[in-house]
């Protein structure tokens, strides 16, 4: 970065340098990029964040294992769940804890929805960052149902904090089954019919098939995750190849790109992907409501949290690819590192290796196609 | 309020009673208004009672000319904020949103409130900024846009000045427009400024040149430049519009739609002020005042767009049954019109204004469905799609003028088969429409408009 600083001294006035951010209406948050570019062509595009770092990993050392939880929610506030039961995981690891059935088919039910909420505001904004104001809205629309569903389970919108060490904090509520059954009989036909309203636009394909291709060699290398990993040709989920939870009794399938209408691993896959994952979701959803077992939803946790001294590692399939907790214990009530590895910090590094020879409005639509989220690159 | 008192409830119901009728008054009042003022101004510069000497007659004209140029301009203001009004609502309903609906009956004094809130906002000027063009941008924008109002018609007889060049100078004074845009893309200083100025520029100049060139085919089949004149040259039912009666025609109007778009940065054609790519273009740096001028003249610019497409290729202001002849007789031989003609004028503008809102809508539809081009994109669409293809209707519209030469009835034909096949296309298209919305469980709804 620096030598681009100096470089713009050098040069004369044919290049420009343009801070693409961070206050930018399709950065997804505060990023900053900073972009060298000739007339409408970027020769560089360099990814600068950091803008919305709160020492999260910090806090974990000086509050208590539980007392952790709710800040979880903060790493990805469009996809908290996943970060909450990240977390859960690699504690319950350390505590070498057994989770009743109940609690992992809640956690698996409220994690695909809320997989299905993430990925409709990242097909949204994409349609909107395109230059489509309308499919956003309609996304927007059934993502309000899904909050609502979420708000009747656990009493939050957002920042969910619904997964606890041990389980799930509260039962499904009376009447949440049949709700959620209609919502998904809804909500499969909507898939329909964003199809049909955006993704097979015409210009909306030009817009997006053979932009900003990653092959898949490249993807890995990069260490991409999940959607984008898989949009790249390369066919790995952690909920199936490493599978956790519920999900090795729940049938789904997983989508890979195949240039869909373009090349593997182009902008338009990175986007259709996304769709075809949130009619997964529904599948695996109406599934586990119906096959969801009695008991306990919380297994019997000691009162004060006090792991023996060790780390565990926990990996789980979030809406923007691997999200990983790494919880080192000392033995004490507080945690002596916790760390956190989330998809969009990787996904970041490969828009450097990317973009040259991109328009503007392409690095527009490959930063919406990575589904980035600001806080979840920083923590 | 299920349990509140019955006197708030009336008090409610009195005042909702009072904003409804405030609406109407304005929504009402304003237009017609300024279509009374165009509708007794245009005549009166034509006019020269008896007995009058030159002098008093000139200093007429010469009032008349500066009410109706007051007239018009404050037409465009208001119409581009209650077209603001409608494309809020219309896509508010596309949207699932709520929309509009606090300042007035239906939110429709929402653009006023807007109008009002920008005003008072504070006029910056940045600093590093040229100081003269940045202030200077906004007008050759708003004088661009006023001065199109000369040669647009009303009606019959309501057209400020009946130009012989008349779409000539249409097509011209709007590329001032483009002067504005670049000046204020330059003038900011921004980098986002400046990529929006020039790909305003790359753009409307680009587009100019389909848009002429299909504007040359309903001037072919005129034989004239002069607004009033194509309009004559076309009948008042849809067989006898230039847009179903020559296929050709058909074809210019879809390139003149187009280029049009993409001279009025409508979507899918805003790349000067792409929101999600630059900010917002070569509007980033302006505010206030000079920032409501840029949203005035964008919006207006809807109502000539329309305007001027519904002029070459719908007919305009004609009114069935209603032929020159019709006119003449009711006008009578002396120099104030008889009451007759008044009436006459009155359904002529309510014709065209109608065919305009239509248009209007059209392109309020197409901004909210369709994504934006990319730059490279926008510029072959134009050279390599609407440029030929323009030159192409305008040969073929040379041949098809020279057959009807020879076979007067083809014209005939051609326009009740186009006319056919649009009203068979659109019960199609509702019905398709129909069909999506009963797929996904809704049902067809106007009850919350």
């Amino acid at each position: 970065m620096e030598k681009l600083i100096l470089r713009r001294v050098e040069t004369d006035s044919e290049e420009m340098i343009l801070n693409f951010g961070p206050q930018h209406p399709s950065t997804h948050g505060v990023i900053n990029f900073l972009v060298e570019t000739d007339g409408e062509v970027i020769r560089k595009a360099i990814p600068d964040v950091g803008y919305l770092h709160r020492s999260i990993e910090k806090i974990g050392e000086a509050v208590g294992y539980p007392g952790f939880m709710p800040f979880t929610d903060r790493v990805d506030y469009v996809a908290a769940m996943f970060a909450n039961e990240g977390y859960a995981i690699a504690v319950e690891k350390l505590l070498k804890l057994e989770i009743p059935p109940r609690a992992q088919w809640l956690r698996a039910i409220s994690c695909e929805l809320c997989r299905i909420a993430s990925h409709l505001i990242s097909v949204g904004t994409m349609a909107m960052d395109i230059g489509a104001f309308t499919p956003m809205l309609h996304g927007v629309r059934e993502r309000e149902t899904i909050n609502d569903l979420i708000e009747a389970l656990c009493g939050a919108r957002l920042t969910y904090n619904y997964h606890r060490i041990g389980g799930v904090a509260f039962d499904l509520p009376d009447g949440w089954r049949d709700r959620t059954l209609r919502f998904l009989d809804h909500f499969d036909k909507f898939l329909v019919e964003f199809d049909r309203l955006i993704s097979f636009n015409e210009v909306y394909v030009k817009r997006l098939a053979k932009v900003a291709v990653i092959p898949g060699a490249m993807a890995r290398d990069y260490g991409l995750s999940g959607p984008n990993l898989r949009a790249s040709g390369v066919d790995f989920d952690v909920r199936r190849d490493l599978p956790y939870g519920a999900y090795p009794h729940l049938r789904f399938e997983v989508p890979v790109g195949r240039g869909f209408v373009g090349a593997v691993g182009d902008c338009f896959d990175r986007y259709y992907l996304r769709c075809l994952e949130m009619g997964q979701s529904s599948r695996i959803v109406r599934q586990a409501l119906e096959t969801v077992p009695e008991g306990e939803y919380m297994a019997k946790v000691p009162r004060r949290i006090k792991p023996e001294a060790g780390e565990a590692f926990s990996r789980v399939e979030s809406a923007r690819g691997q999200m990983s907790y790494y919880v080192v214990s000392d033995g004490t009530e507080k945690a002596w590192r916790v760390r956190a590895r989330t998809g969009s910090f990787t996904a970041m590094g490969i828009v450097d290796a990317v973009s040259p020879g991109l328009m503007v409005a392409d690095l527009v639509a490959l930063i919406a196609s990575l589904d980035v989220v600001a806080p979840e690159i920083d923590r | 309020m299920t349990n509140a008192s019955p006197a708030p409830a009336k008090s409610a119901a009195r005042h909702a009673r009072r904003v409804l009728l405030l609406t109407l008054a304005v929504g009402l009042g304003l237009p017609l208004a300024l279509f009374g003022g165009v509708l007794v101004l245009s005549p009166i510069s034509g006019i020269a009672p008896e007995g009058w000497s030159e002098g008093r007659v000139l200093l007429l004209h010469a009032l008349a000319v500066v009410v109706l140029a007051v007239v018009l301009v404050t037409f465009g203001a208001v119409i581009s904020g209650m077209t603001v009004w409608w494309e809020m609502r219309v896509s508010s309903r596309m949207q699932s949103r709520v929309g509009y609906n606090r300042v007035g009956a239906a939110g429709f004094l929402q653009w006023i409130a807007d109008a009002v809130k920008l005003l008072l906002k504070e006029d910056l000027v940045p600093a590093d900024a040229d100081q003269i063009l940045f202030r200077a941008a906004p007008y050759f924008v708003l004088v661009g846009f006023a001065l199109t109002f000369v040669a647009l018609p009303f009606g019959e007889g309501l057209i400020a000045a009946d130009l012989d060049v008349g779409i000539f100078y249409v097509l011209s004074v709007t590329a001032l427009v483009v002067v504005g845009i670049l000046l204020a893309g330059w003038a900011s200083n921004s980098k986002w400024s400046l990529f929006g100025g020039m790909r305003a520029a790359a753009q409307v100049v680009s587009y100019e040149i389909p848009a002429g060139l299909a504007a040359m085919i309903p001037v072919l089949m005129a034989g004239t430049l002069s607004m009033q004149g194509i309009i004559r040259a076309q009948g008042p039912w849809p067989w006898q519009w230039f847009a179903l009666e020559s296929p050709f025609a058909g074809l210019a109007f879809v390139i003149f739609f187009t280029a049009q778009l993409a001279e009025g940065n409508r979507t899918p054609f805003d790349l000067p002020e792409a929101e999600s790519e630059l900010v917002a273009g070569y509007l980033s740096e302006y505010s206030s005042f000079r920032f409501a001028i840029y949203f005035l003249v964008e919006f207006g610019n809807l109502w000539v767009m329309s305007a001027v497409a519904v002029t070459l290729f719908f007919g305009g202001w004609q009114v069935p049954f209603a032929g020159p002849d019709v006119f003449a007789a009711a006008r009578g031989a002396g120099a104030i019109p008889g009451p007759a003609w008044w009436g006459l004028e009155v359904l002529s503008l309510a014709v065209f204004v109608a065919k305009t809102a239509v248009v209007m809508n059209l392109i309020v539809w197409v901004r909210w469905t369709l994504p934006r081009i990319r730059v490279d994109q926008m510029m072959s669409l134009c050279w390599k799609y609407l440029v030929p293809f323009a030159f192409a209707s305008l040969v073929g519209a040379l041949f098809w003028q020279l057959l009807l030469t020879s076979v007067p009835a083809a014209g005939v034909v051609t326009g009740l088969l186009a006319t056919a096949s649009v009203l068979v296309g659109g019960y199609f298209f509702l019905r398709l429409t129909y069909r999506n919305i009963a797929a996904v469980g809704d049902r067809v709804d106007l009850s919350n408009w």
